[in-house]
């Protein structure tokens, strides 16, 4: 056996399928007298056409990201470790909660050792995850991204390690450097919690290119709404986390609303689709639901008030995740529209079909 | 030791779609086959660039027109253009690199360094033309290398030296921007008045290395009419990210000044 057949992946061999799909073009082309599949357009003309209004036979121009399933997981633990890190050092240093201030950090060390994790897990090489650190690239949201979690990583580590160490050993050294550590740890996380929406942004794929202006925001106010909402979860009942959550919710309604009215050629895959309906419902559940909830629990006795804020909780932190889900796969379904990069979008709209066939049929007429 | 800025003119009303230049370039850089596939898309079976793709002949197949069909009129107009990296002035895949391994060599080509490469793939989904891939079974992104280390001992690409009928020509790039549009003006004074030159030099992109001549819309070959870096949208980006970031900083501030001591 050559050392090429070791290297290189097996191509499509598969003659039984190729044979397959000759036999099913054969059968509709003698039933209908034309044939659907892609490329073939036997009716009027035997070959496809290209032409300004259809592209190259329809094919995308932009390839699609290659990231795997990892990456919109990040995308939500890095907004929730750098959110944490911040309320953290807030109620430390002004709501002198020590309580909420130790469980931050260790969320924030977990939140970032898993982003971590995922993040160089995705990456082609992973072994050669330093590279990331041989420049910095002002220009590059990957590389400034990389530095950050870097930074941010290495200093919400050290946080939660001193706070460890202080259970054990009352030194002024240790609570001096773990808060020097928080503080770092806060500054950083504060461009970690929503560079995620600045990396996709910066991209030419349209639908987040189309947003860049948002997504930011967008990302940030999500990943602040699971944060506050996770720290709830674990039994923290502070009532600064329940302003912010109520806060996020808000500017998530609003964000749902600029989503849904904002009605874009490229914010298509937003509203339809699977990739419509998950963002549909990471919005709902990260926008009015929690919103709503937590201004009954306003207004409601004290048990029933504790009950409604975590249910508002958990919609909160369920529809962060969904929203990352979606917009990872919204840029998926838009980087395949090949319309967009062409500037067809106008052409698609009118609903002019992809292919149009020449010859027999007459070629699609441009909506006036 | 002075080193010219290089370039490839793509000419595609001499094309004959043989393809050579393609199998030269596999041949040359060692990249695998990208499967015996059946498209339909006329005699385009491969359908874009991509890592294993550097060198791509499209086909383009029209309504018939007099002249660029065969010698019937009733035949179906039929071009050929090879498609290749842009290798862009300015390049949106060299900027979103995060390990700088894409670089800008000394002919003006972008190169892809295979050794630094750690597969994050985000230089994918910052080029605007599609041509970056990232190859799933070895992890890396790969692109054209135009030919960096043949240019490097005084050799043309592989894919121009293959050229039968000098379509890709190869040449220092002012001189080819002269040849480009002397050519397209030859092509008009012989009545194809749809030639002309793709070169988006008025876009962010400011220029491309690898021009092409083509006839009638340059998007029926794929060839966006407004290709963009994304780094234009920089500080869009970031001031969106400041004011997530202020608002989380005042926001936690507020909500736990104004929460008080628990």
């Amino acid at each position: 056996m050559s050392t090429d057949a070791l290297q290189y992946p097996t191509p499509d061999r598969d003659d039984a399928a190729r044979e397959r799909r000759l036999q099913e073009i054969r059968s509709q082309a003698e039933t209908k007298g034309r044939v659907e599949a892609i490329g073939i357009r036997p009716a009027g003309a035997p070959f496809p056409s290209a032409s300004p209004e259809t592209g190259y036979y329809g094919l995308p121009l932009l390839k699609q990201p290659p990231w795997k399933w990892q990456i919109p997981i990040y995308f939500f633990t890095g907004g929730v470790a750098g959110s944490v890190s911040v309320i953290g050092a807030a109620a430390r240093w002004i709501g002198q909660d020590q309580d909420l201030a130790r469980d931050c950090r260790y969320v924030a060390a977990a939140g970032t050792a898993l982003s971590s994790v995922l993040l160089i897990s995705d990456l082609g090489r992973p072994a050669r995850f330093l590279a990331m650190m041989r420049v910095v690239k002002l220009q590059s949201p990957m590389s400034v991204g990389a530095w950050t979690l870097a930074v941010f990583g290495t200093f919400s580590a050290a946080a939660a390690f001193a706070e460890m160490l202080r259970r054990h050993y009352r030194f002024l050294a240790i609570r001096f450097a773990g808060n020097v550590a928080e503080l770092i740890s806060a500054l950083s996380g504060l461009p970690f919690s929503n560079y995620t929406g600045v990396l996709i942004g910066m991209s030419v794929i349209p639908v987040w290119n189309e947003n860049v202006c948002t997504l930011p925001l967008h990302f940030g106010m999500s990943g602040l709404n699971a944060a506050v909402s996770i720290l709830e979860l674990l039994g923290h009942n502070n009532r600064a986390l329940n302003t912010l959550g109520l806060g996020a919710s808000a500017i998530e309604t609003i964000e749902g609303i600029y989503v849904e009215t904002e009605r874009k050629p490229a914010t298509q895959p937003l509203r339809r689709g699977p990739s419509g309906l998950i963002t549909r419902l990471g919005g709902v559940l990260s926008g009015p639901i929690p919103l709503a909830l937590r201004i009954a629990a306003a207004f409601a006795g004290r048990r029933r008030s504790r009950q409604l804020r975590r249910v508002a909780a958990a919609s909160s932190a369920a529809g962060s995740f969904l929203t990352r889900i979606a917009w990872v796969h919204a840029g998926h379904v838009s980087a395949k529209d090949w319309g967009l990069p062409l500037q067809l979008d106008a052409a698609q709209e009118a609903g002019i079909p992809t292919r149009p066939t020449v010859g027999a049929e007459k070629p699609p007429e441009k909506a006036a | 030791m002075s080193v010219t800025i290089t370039g490839f003119l793509t000419d595609s009303t001499v094309c004959i779609g043989c393809k050579a230049c393609e199998v030269a370039c596999k041949e040359w850089n060692g990249i695998r086959e990208d499967g015996l596939n059946f498209s339909g898309n006329s005699y385009d079976n491969t359908g874009a660039l991509g890592d294993s793709t550097w060198r791509h002949v499209k086909f383009i197949e029209g309504k018939p027109q007099p002249g660029l069909g065969g010698n019937a009129v009733e035949q179906l107009s039929w071009e050929f253009s090879s498609d290749v990296c842009k290798h862009c002035e300015v390049a949106g895949c060299l900027e979103a690199c995060p390990t700088g391994a894409i670089v800008r060599t000394e002919f003006g080509g972008v190169f892809l360094q295979p050794d630094v490469c750690n597969g994050c793939g985000y230089c994918v989904i910052a080029c605007p033309f599609g041509v970056v891939q990232r190859n799933e079974d070895d992890g890396r992104a790969f692109k054209c290398t135009f030919c960096y280390d043949r240019q490097k001992v005084g050799l043309k690409p592989a894919c121009a030296q293959a050229c039968p009928t000098e379509s890709i020509k190869f040449g220092p790039l002012d001189r080819l921007q002269l040849d480009a549009e002397e050519r397209v003006q030859e092509l008009r004074a012989r009545g194809m008045d749809d030639a002309q030159l793709y070169d988006p030099r008025d876009t962010s992109v400011g220029g491309i290395h690898a021009m092409f001549i083509v006839r009638g819309d340059p998007r029926q070959y794929n060839l966006p009419p407004k290709p963009e870096v994304p780094r234009t949208y920089l500080k869009a980006g970031w001031t969106s990210s400041a004011v997530a970031a202020g608002l989380l900083l005042f926001g936690s501030m507020l909500a736990f000044l104004g929460s008080g001591k628990q």
